[in-house]
């Protein structure tokens, strides 16, 4: 859109003015207040407005968590809607403190783009929805279709090596935002649609027929989500890596936000470090922390699995069941591994 | 007594004199602006290397690693072409859709500006009506329209094609055609040949219909003539020939159908799009251009007997033109940058593969918004530069 196209050429220019010698991104956004926070806004289970328009999701609630942690009320955060080919550029010129935008972490992008990859809040690989009249059972079968993708994704790349891969040739339709390449799949301008699975559930949730699209077996890739931070701010990359990780720690604590009160009195080291009360934990990343940041975190937004669950897990419309996938704890099988927090 | 300049000017300070003070202010308002650039680039360098951002185009030569879909001028193969590629195939589509856009738009816009003046209260209601409701809707809103709402709906899917005959086909990718193909190398050239001489053929016809009409004032009908011409003649040379070439008709395939040459969907959408929301723009130019004409023209023509059209086309219009074509020129540049919204449609400009798929891929924000900046900056003042000429020949010369 021209429109977007506007806003990639004020973010480049925002490169061009940006103070040069700014002060870190914590201090920036503990004089500013506020938490600004780059999100998808489109995409339901990570960042989209609920009934009252506040933002939901499990990408939205790392966003909550760093702002809980930094400034101490999660309500602190002004969210920006980026699309995929804007993200990176608008984080890199400073108009977003953190990405949290369901981004795949590759090597490119760590290398090149200036930015940072902090941990993953969500552990996804890539398939295919094709309409149920085509007859297609598998992503073999998908020679020379028509597949509608959101351009500048690592989805794009995945499908042109998978198709490559199998010597197969496909007709890529690219949009810039989930709802157009949805509208483009529903109106016919593709046969297939493809995304990372959980965006699939979703988007097919939001179908007018969901039951006339069917998601293939096949996961093409490896797509590892997380929150992204700008390169060359190591106290801001620290802040927002360990903010995910207490998250994660609090789980395997079995600390939540309900029982978080009861906790405070607990004999557990463990317990004791996360909620600031033995040790220097947040006040050890930067002095800036209050010592009780990662408290607030799972206080005002919950561990990790609440947040799972209250948004992607099987009780929500995503209804992505956590038990047994690479999404749970590692200790029950999944992936999601947090450093000790000592 | 008439002072010399060189004395009247020794008597005024130099903080007054004009020409001391003009060089001074131009030196600040420079010097203001080179610190100003110095500033800005000092500032990326810096902010750059601080993000460990390397800035250059090396990426250029590295091979792009996404497919495109619509590359009807160029060979893009994915594995293989390189980002540079994808440059020119963003380019050639962004021309592309701008060239059809700005004749469409033109010829509606021209329609819609004379019906717009029609003495038919009905025609000319409905002629009000189109512009208004184009021009007072973002265009965005209609591509999305359009696409959405109005082409995806009507079409078929491509295995149920509208089937148009003679080997074309319309469906959800849009028009297939029958490709030509060259059968016998000789007779093909031969047949290219022999159009060619016609085409030159009438140009001179024209030429010797112009001169009979300024000597004698008869009319030939030129027009009717040559669009005669130009249909039966080459269906004549081409079986005389014995068929130089043959056609290959677009077949059904898995998905999509497969052979033929494609006028690809979401290029016609956006096409249409532009097409009809710039025909506004045109069409009030227009109405302008004609109603700058004095009455007296057309009065004169119709005492001297001269009917409806022909005054239009041979007293008003020429007139008019001076008047129609500066702001018209604007509304090419506008068509041109509001291609920029393809991706809505997921059609393939400079801005959705270059300075979108391609940004985003790489990284490199700044050498990749300049090219495209410059990009459309040189087609902006290229096109300018065309009409601008042709303004000059169409503009009164006064001897």
């Amino acid at each position: 859109m021209k429109i977007k196209f506007i806003q990639s050429a004020v973010l480049a220019s925002a490169l061009v003015f940006s103070g040069a010698a700014s002060a870190g991104t914590l201090e920036d956004v503990q004089s500013r207040g506020t938490l600004i926070c780059g999100v998808s806004g489109g995409l339901p289970g990570f960042s989209a407005p609920d009934d009252a328009g506040k933002m939901q999701g499990v990408d939205a609630d790392v966003c909550y968590a760093v702002a809980a942690a930094v400034l101490g009320d999660s309500s602190k955060v002004q969210f920006v809607p980026l699309t995929a080919k804007e993200r990176f550029t608008a984080l890199a010129s400073g108009e977003v403190d953190v990405l949290s935008r369901n981004t795949t972490h590759t090597l490119t992008r760590d290398a090149t783009l200036g930015i940072n990859f902090t941990y993953y809040n969500f552990i996804d690989g890539q398939g295919f929805m094709v309409k149920k009249s085509l007859g297609v059972k598998s992503a073999k079968d998908l020679d020379g279709a028509r597949i509608c993708v959101q351009a500048g994704t690592t989805t794009e790349l995945n499908m042109a090596d998978y198709f490559r891969q199998h010597g197969m040739k496909f007709t890529p339709k690219g949009y810039d935002t989930s709802p157009q390449t949805r509208e483009g799949f529903e109106g016919g301008a593709c046969d297939a649609l493809t995304s990372d699975k959980s965006q699939l559930a979703a988007i097919r949730s939001e179908l007018k027929d969901p039951s006339s699209a069917v998601i293939l077996p096949e996961t093409i890739s490896k797509e590892p989500l997380g929150p992204v931070v700008r390169q060359g701010d190591d106290v801001w990359f620290n802040t927002v890596k360990w903010v995910l990780y207490a998250m994660i720690n609090a789980e395997e604590l079995g600390v939540s936000s309900s029982n978080i009160g009861s906790k405070s009195s607990s004999d557990d080291p463990n317990v004791k470090r996360l909620l600031g009360n033995e040790g220097e934990m947040c006040k050890g990343i930067s002095a800036n922390l209050s010592n009780d940041c990662f408290m607030q975190a799972v206080k005002q937004v919950g561990n990790f699995g609440e947040s799972y669950e209250r948004h992607v897990g099987e009780n929500t419309p995503i209804g992505l069941k956590r038990e047994g996938s690479v999404n749970a704890l590692w200790s029950k099988g999944g992936v999601i591994y947090a450093p000790p927090l000592r | 007594m008439v002072k010399k300049p060189s004395q009247h000017h020794a008597n005024i300070p130099l903080h007054r004199n004009p020409r001391v003070r003009a060089v001074v202010f131009q030196v600040v308002a420079i010097s203001l602006l080179l610190w100003f650039l110095s500033i800005i680039a000092g500032n990326t360098v810096s902010n750059m290397a601080e993000r460990g951002i390397t800035v250059g185009l090396n990426f250029m030569g590295q091979v792009a690693p996404f497919e495109i879909g619509y590359t009807p001028f160029w060979d893009y193969e994915l594995g293989v072409s390189k980002y540079w590629e994808v440059l020119v195939v963003g380019i050639q589509n962004t021309i592309f859709v701008s060239i059809f856009g700005v004749f469409a738009a033109t010829l509606l816009g021209f329609i819609i500006g004379i019906l717009r003046l029609s003495p038919n209260w009905l025609v000319r209601k409905m002629a009000s009506a189109y512009v208004e409701t184009f021009r007072n809707i973002p265009l965005p809103l209609w591509i999305f329209f359009w696409y959405v709402a109005v082409f995806l709906p009507i079409l078929p899917p491509p295995r149920d094609s509208f089937i148009l005959g003679a080997g074309f086909f319309l469906n959800k990718e849009g028009l297939y055609t029958p490709k030509p193909l060259i059968e016998n190398s000789v007779t093909a050239s031969i047949f290219f040949i022999l159009l060619l001489a016609l085409v030159v053929g009438l140009f001179y016809l024209r030429r010797w219909a112009k001169k009979r009409q300024d000597a004698t004032g008869e009319i030939f009908p030129f027009a009717s003539t040559a669009l005669a011409a130009l249909l039966i003649i080459p269906v004549v040379l081409f079986y005389a020939l014995g068929s130089p070439l043959h056609l290959e008709y677009a077949e059904m395939g898995k998905f999509i159908m497969t052979g033929g040459i494609n006028l690809n969907f979401s290029f016609f959408v956006l096409w249409f799009a532009l097409t009809v929301y710039t025909a506004a723009y045109i069409g009030e130019n227009v109405r302008a251009g004609i109603l700058a004409v004095s009455r007296g023209q057309s009065e004169a023509a119709h005492s001297l007997g001269v009917r409806h059209t022909p005054t239009l086309r041979l007293v008003v219009i020429p007139q008019a033109m001076r008047v129609i074509i500066p702001p018209t020129i604007s509304q090419f540049l506008n068509l041109t940058k509001n291609s920029s919204l393809a991706v809505i449609v997921a059609y393939e400009d400079i801005v959705n593969v270059f300075a979108g798929v391609a940004l985003n891929n790489t990284g490199q924000a700044l050498p990749i918004i300049a090219i495209t900046v410059l990009l459309y900056g040189t087609l902006s003042l290229g096109t300018s530069a065309i009409l601008n000429w042709y303004n000059k020949r169409v503009q009164l010369t006064e001897r």
